[in-house]
């Protein structure tokens, strides 16, 4: 098995969160496909450094990780205020500004 | 594989160490402050931090002429002159937009909610903003994100671009939604901030893994070096790098990603949407160009179809779209998108004067903005002009979704203080419901909040309320208030590009720059777009001096409801801030002369 493969998979992974947050409609869920399309990246991020022989991509996805921990902890306190107002987390009914 | 240790310059990192190192004072301030004195530790904290840090930037100037720059941390940060030129024009910017965020004005209540926990419309809620209780945590994370937007243009290397733009991002998608009034946009919006934010920056992320396995490294300079050398792998490359540049053109609010820039400029706390526009703007917009200029300059063939459409886009989009809007903040979102239009025919140019008009034209942007945005603070609507008809503000729907507490919750409160807690409860989703209930200032009047019924008498003095962005609440304003007027008339004149102003200087370097970059396509779009976008803004003056009040223009959705503006009178920062930004706009607009010499004296990327 060539490491090209975990790159693929990363291609996958990274697409499929996109999909995700462009056309799901629960907050909770888009925000999973952003953390889906963060993990794909630290998977891409792992196996460059890997093919490189170079540690820069794994500390790169350690430093992914954290920020990713912290995007979490925001995320969350908005969605569930919002949520304890409103009681729903879908995006679409969530259209007081007019764009 | 052994372990060297970094070289740390202390002194080059002095403004970033003392912003960054304040803010972790503010958690602990928070923390064993009691809450008396909370506010005025806070707020001197944070007002010193970033003088210091243009003192600290003033101090490193003369080295960093002469020698061009050094690289810190082992190349991470460079601190080199545009470094310079930005971290003076960031720290300078958040400091008046500080004055403007600390500013209480004469209703003794800042611009954000009581607690941010709270439902809005709830007891809690209530009882929180009796109690005046105050959410000071607003300063520190102001710092966290001046530390990050510091930060942003000096990276090095693309992992610290990563996380200096996450330090930057997160504190502004709390902030956004801590507003004190309409406080479902403000939830709103922030949550809209917040997830197209992360999507950007998750693209960005994996444009920086094809980058890093396209190259081997995250610095810039080797990235710059694989790209001349190594061949054979072009769609990594391109790939990775428009990723990246999306990434940051989100950041920058340019076109095919600037969905969340209205939205999210109104919804926010006026002075933070201040404080955001104009820094937020500045750190990416010098990410950017570091990125554009030192790591895929060789890419030029390759990128600048992608960038001209982009500039030309955001433009026009910005432009067009602008002259339909009717609300103030909107308005000024839209020029903030076709302002990022024109400094990005600066970026595309490629030549060493795009550099020096770039930084120059953030500069006049931003003085500009942190006024306008603290002027929009300060213009404020009576509630009860009359009581009745809940002529709400495209947030009629609001009450609604809020659920029928919100109004019955106001008509309970209506008894005794009903003037102050009626309508600020009420206000929470919007004005038109303030209006309607908030009716009394000590007398017991049934709160009739979208009956139809007959007109009470209209009170001489309501309780004021959110800020009146509607455009028609402005009208007669040069009449009423001839200073602040002729102030924001002044900032839209620098919008404009009028001469004599900071922003036709801006607008000169940055076409002359496009033109000599070979870019004169984008500098006569960059013009005819100026010459459409002076409508609305002499639209916007015409209307506060040529307009009697209540005579602007209406939609028909929502009728002569809206309550009259009235300016509240400032505690005296906020007055000191604009004060600043028109003595800077109209400055480097007279004199551009010596700071354009200085800039261009170090505008010298490191490579």
């Amino acid at each position: 098995m060539t490491l090209t493969n975990y790159l693929v998979l990363s291609g996958i992974l990274f697409s499929i969160g996109a999909a995700t947050v462009l056309l799901r409609r629960n907050a909770i869920i888009v925000f999973m496909g952003v953390e889906l399309m963060l993990n794909a990246t630290n998977l891409a991020l792992v196996t460059f450094s890997r093919l490189h022989g170079d540690l820069t991509g794994q500390v790169m996805a350690f430093f992914v990780m954290v920020v990713a921990a912290a995007e979490v902890v925001v995320g969350l306190a908005i969605i569930v205020s919002i949520f304890r107002t409103r009681k729903s987390a879908s995006v679409d009914d969530i259209n007081l500004l007019k764009s | 594989m052994s372990f060297t240790v970094p070289d740390i310059a202390w002194a080059q990192l002095a403004p970033v160490l003392i912003v960054l190192g304040a803010a972790v004072v503010g958690v602990l301030v928070e923390a064993l402050v009691p809450r008396r004195v909370r506010r005025v530790v806070q707020l001197t904290l944070t007002l010193v931090a970033l003088a210091a840090a243009v003192v600290a930037v003033a101090a490193l100037w003369n080295g960093v002429a002469d020698t061009g720059g050094t690289e810190v941390l082992g190349g991470s940060l460079l601190v080199d002159g545009p470094t310079l030129v930005l971290w003076a024009i960031t720290a300078v910017l958040a400091l008046l937009a500080v004055l403007v965020i600390a500013d209480r004005t004469a209703t003794g209540e800042d611009a954000f909610a009581p607690q941010g926990a709270a439902v809005p419309g709830s007891g809690y809620e209530e009882a929180a903003r009796a109690a005046g209780l105050e959410q000071t945590e607003v300063y520190p994370l102001v710092l966290f994100a001046t530390g990050g937007m510091l930060i942003f243009p000096a990276t090095g290397d693309l992992l610290t671009l990563f996380v200096a733009l996450e330090v930057l991002s997160l504190p502004l998608y709390l902030l956004t939604g801590l507003s004190r009034r309409r406080r479902l946009l403000s939830q709103e919006a922030s949550m809209k901030y917040f997830l197209l934010g992360s999507f950007a920056s998750a693209l960005l992320l994996f444009g920086i893994a094809l980058l890093y396995g396209f190259s081997g490294s995250l610095r810039y300079a080797e990235i710059a070096e694989a790209v001349r050398t190594v061949t054979g792998m072009d769609g990594l490359l391109l790939a990775g790098s428009l990723l990246v540049l999306a990434g940051l053109l989100f950041k920058v609010g340019a076109v095919p990603f600037h969905s969340w820039t209205p939205d999210v400029y109104q919804g926010a706390p006026t002075p933070i949407t201040g404080f955001m526009a104009a820094c937020t703007k500045v750190a990416a917009f010098g990410a950017l160009v570091r990125v554009f200029y030192t790591v895929v300059p060789d890419l030029r063939w390759d990128l600048e179809p992608v960038m001209w459409t982009v500039a030309i886009a955001t433009m026009a989009v910005g432009t067009v779209v602008a002259l339909v809007q009717t609300d103030v903040k909107r308005v000024l979102a839209y020029s903030s998108i076709a302002h990022a239009g024109f400094v990005l025919t600066g970026v595309v140019a490629l030549v060493q004067s795009g550099i020096t008009a770039v930084l120059f034209y953030l500069l006049a942007y931003g003085a500009a903005t942190v006024g306008a945005f603290g002027i929009v603070s300060l213009v404020r609507e009576r509630g009860a002009v009359r009581s009745g008809a809940a002529g709400a503000v495209g947030a009629a729907g609001a009450a609604g979704a809020a659920g029928a507490r919100v109004p019955a919750l106001a008509a309970a409160g209506s008894s005794a203080r009903a003037g102050a807690s009626a309508g600020s409860t009420a206000d929470v989703v919007g004005t038109g419901a303030g209006a309607g209930a908030g009716a009394g200032d000590g007398v017991d009047r049934p709160a009739v909040a979208g009956a139809d019924g007959e007109e009470p008498p209209v009170e001489a003095e309501g309780p004021i309320l959110g800020e009146a962005t509607h455009l028609s609440q402005w009208a007669g304003l040069g009449r009423t208030n001839p200073v602040l007027a002729t102030t924001f008339a002044l900032f839209l004149l620098s919008f404009a590009g009028i001469p004599l102003t900071a922003g036709f200087t801006g607008k000169f370097a940055v076409f002359s720059a496009a033109v000599e970059g070979g870019a004169w396509p984008l500098a006569v779009v960059g013009v005819l777009a100026s010459a459409a976008a002076a409508f609305f803004y002499v639209r916007i003056i015409v209307l506060m001096f040529f307009t009697s009040p209540h005579g602007g223009p209406r939609d028909d959705a929502d009728d002569e409801a809206r309550p009259g503006a009235v300016v509240v009178a400032s505690q005296g920062f906020a007055v000191v801030a604009i004060g600043a930004c028109a003595v800077l706009t109209v400055l480097l607009g007279v004199l551009p002369g010596p700071v354009l010499d200085a800039v261009a004296g170090v505008a010298q990327l490191l490579p």
